[in-house]
């Protein structure tokens, strides 16, 4: 309030007063205090409405009000930094009332702090990817829009299929936290894509490691962490559609959501996409049968205040995705023709149709939450989910079956929590959680061996976390954590082959029946494991801070690594689980320097990660088959170490001008055979040339170049077949990357406003120089080039 | 205490859910598509001795190596060539040359004699209905004595008509089964 403010309201209570507080004594007077700590607020303003009265709180937070009328008072209590709040009170005597507001300090401290805005820790290497970001990526993939984070590269399979991949690990050693709920949705294989819609997503954090533990202990690569768009509790109906179009593989995709909400709290609000595209094209051919056609919705609703709330989410994502119809096998030796060739070995024109192989899968996600906040203690809450995913994958299969999935699984998973996190005190943050769970994988009969077996799996986990700010800039964070989990499978083994792993002699307790030709089997595995991180970020001055994380965690094996039995066409490979899989446990210590003016941001972010019985897939054996030979993978463990180093650098050249970089370089080394380590990314190089000028609608250019370098360290899993006519062994090439390669890309864009609606037009051309090339971290490299040059043209429309 | 109730009833929704898990024991897996066994029947024309080649894998992918038993043809001859695929891990056996013939248009058979051996083939029997080759009978010219393997692949879904290369026919190979053959000469006329 400045003077002049002050000033009026003194004229009015002067003027005021005389004329209706002749016969009127009573008393109105309290205290205003923090919600959180109980500390006194200073210099609050009370307003008597109705009867157009001020006084403001002194040093102690008291206030006193005399001379009022019996009556009824309608009373608002404000202070910069709170939420305004009004209070009724009828007054028939003097009345004391102590007011709680809520001090808003950690909102205060993101406004002041911008790139902290969103972020769930303050010592990790954490980076977040905003709404406008996402927003481009709306007719792509989750892991497509993450390699915005320096260091977050992706495993492949085609072009629609990506997972990513944090500091060089992937899948099940990544932990993905939808609205809080941790998904699951069978994210073991690597042809496996996290069931996410990126439209539903508000905005998403990378944290590099396992230091997040609330989320989880096993993440030994990193958590990404999607939250939901923010509800604002204004009485407000808006929304956003987003429409893509792309000439290669004509896709189209349109997004759209609407939210309302009430200031009392109330609030609704969906969201639905949809995304088709026919046989997406490399430079000089189709890509036949790499379609996809995708659809999902959520909707969210609840009542949210300050000191409670609840909410109820539900989530539906459906995706069926053509796999490139050339990467289909018989054999190895079809493998050897199809890596020898130079095109795919089976080219059709454009379709929009999706043939087998393909994959149809189902996710469902239903989360309710309640929370409460105590008085001078933190905030309570309460959560339940339940997931339900379903993953069908067809086979091209003799016989007509072709119509019948050759894997049929449903994973479904419930999953309750409590936390209660002690926040009374901003500079002393506490949190402690628990949270149980269960899930039950089920294979539907198929008319082939199950991939993965039936299982109950339990678990449970507690943590605490605590962060301590010592002084203005010194931060300070520490959690333990601890899960347990229980497995409880039910298999079938071919006797041969329980033999000749050695069952026999470790395992012959667990058969529970014969059936002549195979062993039914009960596997039963408990593991217990203990994870914990420290953390340290410090603020040397407004321009240098620096950053120290130590992370342990435990990580139990997952159901493929135990059980998994089949053959992947993709590959020619038989894969094989091991029961005798431990957890693996990984120390991770990084470290981070961050360098920040008005002209010039860096972000050096550097990590070390040590892992004790490392689980990963090998080559034993080359099986004889009728169909031919087979190279058998299979579970194993050593122990491995991953080091490496991101950048992320931006340089204002002037008002219009900034200069970009991201950069990564790691190294994953297999310690016990001192050899590499299989699919680490290589390394890559990301330039960035903007110009934009805002007095031009927004306008801006942007011309990226993008340099992955060949990864010259890998395995040797090459082996060798016998051609029939000559007799002649033959060395199959799986293990050579592909060349280094560049690309250019290009992307430019406006806003401007309609009444009241801002459009936004986004125009892109993806690969311009429309190179061929393949990429390592791709299954599907052996068979045809990544994809080529791609208009696409964005339409986006905030109402 | 709303919220407690609505906690409650959590609790106990998942308790139900829970409960439903059921403990019976999985249904074995029916492999309809496997091809354990094929069984290549050479009938030499104008008389002798009738040769059976086998390949068995009763296990399957990934078990036991698969089991080959080759033959001894007579040199100068002309063989008419049979070729059987069953699942011998249904009882009764299931007889899977059935489901090729009905599926001639999407497979074919090759045969390749390994540079050694002195045998040429050629296709007979009835071709699927755009006149190529399906190949489940042939015939086996045998030259004079050698020794040598006796490849027969099974391709789905090649390109059609081809050269008779498997390097032409592309499509994925559902069987290649290379049977150790004798060509010999020693044969008592009678």
């Amino acid at each position: 309030m400045n003077f002049k403010h002050k000033a009026l309201v003194i004229l009015l209570v002067l003027l005021v007063n005389p004329i209706i507080g002749q016969n009127c004594t009573y008393t109105f007077s309290g205290l205003v205090e923090d919600f959180h700590d109980k500390s006194p607020i200073v210099d609050a303003t009370i307003y008597i409405k109705n009867l157009n009265k001020y006084t403001t709180t002194n040093l102690d937070g008291k206030f006193s009000i005399t001379n009022l009328c019996q009556g009824k008072l309608v009373i608002e209590v404000s202070h910069v930094a709170c939420d305004t709040q009004t209070i009724e009170v009828n007054l028939d005597k003097d009345v004391y009332q102590i007011i709680d507001l809520e001090h808003h300090i950690e909102e205060l401290k993101e406004v002041q702090i911008q790139s902290l805005t969103g972020v769930k820790t303050k010592t990790s290497q954490e980076t977040l990817i905003k709404t406008k970001t996402l927003d481009r990526y709306s007719d792509v993939n989750l892991g497509d829009a993450l390699k915005e984070v320096s260091g977050v590269s992706s495993i492949n399979t085609g072009n629609s299929i990506v997972k990513p991949i944090i500091n060089g690990l992937h899948s099940s050693r990544i932990l993905i936290s939808v609205n809080n709920v941790r998904l699951q949705d069978q994210d073991w294989g690597v042809e496996h894509a996290p069931n996410v819609d990126i439209n539903s997503a508000g905005s998403i954090s990378v944290i590099k490691g396992a230091s997040a533990l609330e989320y989880g202990g096993d993440a030994i690569g990193g958590v990404v962490i999607i939250n939901p768009p923010k509800v604002i509790l204004k009485d407000s109906l808006y929304g956003k559609t987003i429409i893509s179009q792309q000439t290669n593989g004509r896709l189209s995709s349109i997004s759209t959501s609407a939210s309302k909400g009430y200031k009392k709290g109330w609030f609704v609000n969906g969201q639905a996409s949809f995304k088709r595209a026919g046989d997406f094209e490399a430079p000089n051919y189709n890509l036949t049968n790499t379609g996809i056609k995708s659809y999902g919705f959520t909707i969210n609703g609840g009542f949210k205040q300050f000191d409670k709330g609840f909410d109820i989410y539900y989530s539906n994502l459906s995706n069926e995705i053509g796999i490139l119809r050339a990467s289909h096998l018989g054999n190895t030796e079809d493998l050897d023709r199809a890596i020898e060739s130079d095109v795919p070995l089976i080219i059709n024109d454009f379709s929009y149709d999706i043939n087998n192989p393909k994959q149809d899968i189902t996710h469902h996600l239903i989360r309710t939450k309640v929370y409460k906040r105590l008085k001078g203690l933190g905030k309570l809450s309460f959560q339940y989910d339940y997931q339900h995913n379903q993953r069908l994958e067809f086979d091209i299969r003799r016989g007509g079956r072709s119509d019948k999935a050759a894997t049929d699984l449903t994973l479904q998973t419930h999953t309750l929590k409590a936390d209660m996190k002690f926040d009374a005190n901003p500079n002393r943050i506490f949190k402690i959680g628990i949270s149980g769970g269960y899930q039950n994988n089920f294979p539907e009969l198929t008319g082939v061996r199950r991939l993965i077996p039936d299982y109950d799996m339990y678990n449970m986990g507690v943590y605490t976390i605590s962060e301590l700010i010592f002084f203005n800039g010194l931060i300070f964070s520490a959690g333990i954590r601890y899960d347990f989990n229980h497995i409880n499978a039910k298999k079938f083994y071919i006797k041969t082959r329980w033999n000749s792993l050695n069952y026999d002699q470790d395992f012959s307790n667990i058969i529970i029946e014969d059936t002549g030709r195979q062993f039914l089997t009960n596997p039963v595995f408990n593991y217990n494991n203990i994870s914990s991180s420290l953390g340290l970020s410090y603020k040397l001055n407004p321009e240098h801070s620096i950053l120290f994380n130590y992370g342990l965690s435990n990580r139990a094996p997952n159901p493929s690594e135990l059980f998994s039995d089949g053959l992947h066409h993709s590959a020619s490979r038989l894969e094989f689980g091991n029961l005798r899989i431990q957890p693996e446990q990984s120390h991770r210590i990084s470290t981070t320097y961050k360098y920040t003016n008005d002209k010039f941001n860096i972000a050096i972010e550097g990590f070390y990660n040590l892992i004790n019985d490392f689980i990963y897939i090998e080559p034993t054996d080359v099986a004889t088959t009728l169909r031919g030979s087979f190279v058998e993978w299979e579970y194993n463990q050593t122990n491995a170490n991953l080091f490496g180093v991101d950048i992320d650098a931006t340089y204002k050249i002037n008002n219009n001008v900034t200069f970009s970089n991201k950069t990564s370089l790691l190294k994953g080394r297999d310690l016990s055979e001192g050899d590499a380590l299989i699919n680490m990314p290589p390394f890559y190089t990301i330039n960035k040339l903007q110009f934009q000028k805002e007095t031009w609608n927004n306008f801006y250019v942007t011309l990226e170049s993008e340099y992955n370098a060949a990864q010259n360290e890998f395995p040797d899993d090459d082996f060798f077949i016998t051609i029939p006519t000559t007799g002649e062994n033959k060395k199959v090439r799986i293990s050579q990357p592909p060349n280094a390669y560049h690309l250019l890309n290009l992307s430019t864009g406006f806003d401007f406003n309609m009444s009241q609606t801002k459009i936004d037009v986004n125009f892109s051309v993806d690969n311009v120089l429309n190179t061929s090339y393949r990429n390592y971290l791709n299954r599907q490299r052996f068979f045809a080039d990544e994809l080529g040059r791609n208009f696409r043209i964005q339409l986006k429309i905030n109402y | 205490m709303k919220s407690i109730k609505l906690l409650a009833l959590l609790f106990i929704s998942t308790l139900v859910f829970t409960g439903c898990s059921d403990d019976e024991n999985p249904v074995e897996e029916n492999e309809e598509e496997v091809i354990t066994t094929m069984t290549v029947t050479l009938v030499p024309q104008g008389g002798g001795t009738t040769v059976t080649l086998v390949s068995r894998d009763l296990d399957g992918e990934g078990g036991e190596d698969s089991d080959i038993t080759g033959g001894t043809l007579v040199a100068n001859k002309v063989y008419d060539a049979t070729i059987k695929l069953e699942n011998e891990t249904e009882t009764p056996a299931e007889n899977i040359t059935d489901e090729v013939a009905e599926e001639d248009e999407e497979h074919q058979f090759f045969y390749q004699a390994a540079t050694a051996l002195n045998a040429t083939f050629a296709y007979t029997g009835a071709n699927d209905e755009n006149g190529n080759p399906v190949g489940i009978t042939f015939t086996v010219t045998t030259g004079d004595a050698s020794t040598g393997n006796m490849t027969i692949t099974l391709r789905h879904e090649p390109k059609k008509p081809n050269d008779g290369t498997l390097a032409d026919a592309g499509g994925e190979t559902d069987i290649s089964v290379p049977f150790p053959i004798t060509i010999s000469a020693a044969t008592i006329a009678k």
